[in-house]
């Protein structure tokens, strides 16, 4: 089965969030990493292309070579790395990237597509579902089980409290998440091949799309970073007395109710 | 022109997020002087609607039908996108659950929409909204605003109110002959435990690996039995497998923004603090003074959360039963 893994290059949690001074997010000093989300999608592929053929293909949507995200893939196996560059367009959207990827897919061939369910820098988790809608394949999202039965897709998605199973026909999308599988940590000499790896870049005038689709639906207005919390305390006494202390407190302000359960 | 809310239910109940969004439309709708439309979709619905309209909607729309008994993305896609074309609303706003994840960029995409998930804020600006949204694991917020005629939006649970504002609401079948769905629902299955969703709660107890052990997690549940709160866990708890997947709380987890978070036993990464730093009040247990989550805690108790627990459901139990305890110095 040919796979095609949609991967996006993101900050590293760890990175420090400031503002420079023209109220954009200052990326200087941020480190680039594939998104987590979208490593469980690799492992998922290579598992099933372990078990059953087939290729491997990664493709990420980028104004710059995501090369630490393609690179990792490729470290882990995938076969092949697609860059479809959007340095040219404003392509802060969403729908933007479900076009340019849903139309590169068009002429491909694939039995299934994976996502991570989101991705860790915006947490929008909008870009699945739209691919899902412009290629009009059946999906199934944050999915923490998958089984290939029959030549189906049997998928177990996380809803609020459990599951919901779902049984679907290939080709199809699915977003994956946390729990699916343990990814790989490729070799070092993986990782060496994989530098030497070619990644296929395309922009949007090979897709031949047109202008309106390309036009981005939400428009930032400002960053702001979030209100700093008031300062804490630490609670010192004995184990009985801090307790107290930390119940009082937490029904006086309300923030615990006063009355019997 | 109109605002049109997706009113989610389980198990004959409207979800509490889902009083949050309707509530939140009803007050947009009274400030932009639009009405409001709220649709429920599923099967044997009828009686959700006098639910809703204790939220104040001036319509609601059952979409009553064996065939959206269990969700599945195409037949509810399909419900919406007609209801879309034929109310042509301004906004449609859902809670940001496992089903609007799914379902809100399918059909936003499908009728041309833009769409922001995850808000925690809406601004008005004369005739026009703005969106707040959390970015970069909370550290950042992003205003941004959506051009599209109809706007797609779905909401953070736990960042609106809800508030009863009842109203005689007309109840309109909406009528849709479905086209049979690719893929099928095949049922579902429930965790079991008791509680209030995660992503819903007011209050969440969660263990970390400073529990040292799977058994921990009794005590924590114990605690948060007390509460009425929803357990979660840290990733560290997570990998070990002392807990499930569902139960993480953090960037690979959830985003949980309950009035009351209490950390047992957990250091406070900033991958975790991705997944609860919007808390309302954050108390943190755990025996390392240095450790990061006292940055963040409202209230901080530096010692052995084996001895703190068990001292806390002690006081709670003889507080709540109404007698001062004695031992309370």
């Amino acid at each position: 089965m040919n796979i095609v893994v949609c991967v996006k290059q993101t900050f590293d949690s760890e990175a420090k969030i400031q503002l420079n001074q023209e109220g954009f997010i200052d990326e200087s000093l941020v480190k680039l990493i594939i998104n987590p989300f979208d490593e469980y999608a690799v492992e998922e592929a290579l598992r099933l292309t372990e078990a059953y053929g087939g290729r491997v293909t990664l493709v990420s949507v980028n104004p710059i070579e995501p090369a630490q995200a393609l690179r990792q893939g490729l470290a882990m196996g995938a076969d092949s790395a697609v860059w479809l560059d959007c340095s040219g367009i404003d392509c802060a959207d969403q729908h933007i990237h479900a076009e340019l990827v849903g139309t590169w897919l068009k002429s491909q061939e694939f039995d299934l597509v994976l996502c991570g369910k989101e991705a860790i820098d915006d947490g929008a988790a909008e870009f699945p579902s739209r691919l899902g809608e412009v290629l009009d394949l059946p999906q199934g999202n944050t999915v923490s089980g998958l089984k290939m039965e029959n030549g189906k897709a049997m998928v177990r998605r996380d809803i609020e409290g459990g599951y919901e199973i779902i049984e679907l026909n290939l080709p199809c999308l699915l977003s994956v998440q946390k729990g699916l599988n343990e990814p790989r940590y490729p070799s070092m000499r993986r990782v060496m091949e994989a530098k030497r790896k070619k990644i296929d870049r395309i922009v949007p005038e090979d897709l031949g799309l047109s202008n309106e689709k390309l036009t981005p639906f939400v428009r930032v207005e400002a960053y702001m970073l979030p209100p700093p919390r008031r300062a804490g305390k630490i609670l010192e006494g004995t184990c009985e007395q801090t307790v107290a202390d930390l119940i009082r407190s937490l029904r006086d302000e309300r923030t615990m109710g006063q009355e019997e359960r | 022109m109109a605002i049109l809310v997706l009113a989610e239910h389980r198990n004959n109940k409207l979800r509490k997020a889902a009083r949050e969004v309707v509530s939140e439309g009803r007050a947009l709708a009274d400030e932009l002087g639009e009405v409001l439309f709220a649709v429920l979709i599923g099967h044997k619905i009828s009686a959700l609607a006098d639910e809703v309209n204790k939220y104040g909607p001036e319509e609601i729309y059952l979409a009553d039908d064996p065939g959206l008994g269990v969700y599945n993305t195409e037949t509810y896609a399909q419900v919406l996108e007609h209801l879309v074309e034929q109310l042509k609303p301004r906004l449609v706003l859902m809670a940001h659950s496992a089903m609007a994840k799914d379902l809100a960029p399918r059909v936003a995409q499908r009728v041309g929409a833009g769409l922001l998930t995850d808000c925690v804020d809406i601004l008005r600006d004369d005739e026009d909204l703005s969106f707040v949204r959390p970015i970069y694991a909370g550290k950042c917020l992003v205003r941004m605003k959506i051009r599209t005629p109809s706007q797609f939006v779905t909401l953070r649970p736990n960042s609106f109110s809800a508030v009863e504002r009842p109203g005689s609401a007309e109840i309109k079948a909406f009528e849709i002959s479905l086209e049979m769905p690719r893929a099928k629902s095949m049922g579902v299955e429930m965790l079991e435990g008791e509680g209030p969703d995660l992503t819903e709660a007011d209050i969440v107890v969660s263990g970390g690996r400073g529990l040292g052990d799977g058994d921990g997690f009794v005590l924590v549940k114990e605690l948060a039995k007390m509460l009425g709160a929803a357990v979660g866990a840290s990733r560290s708890a997570v990998d070990a497998g002392w807990a499930s997947h569902q139960m993480q709380v953090g960037q690979t987890g959830k985003v949980v923004s309950p009035k009351l978070y209490i950390a047992l036993g957990i250091s406070g990464a900033i991958q975790h603090i991705a997944g609860m730093g919007t808390s309302k009040c954050i108390v943190a247990v755990n025996k390392d003074r240095e450790a990061n989550i006292f940055r963040l805690a409202d209230y901080g108790i530096v010692e052995d959360l084996y001895k703190v627990i068990p001292v806390m459901i002690d006081q709670l139990r003889n507080t709540q039963a109404g007698s001062r305890s004695p031992k309370v110095m």
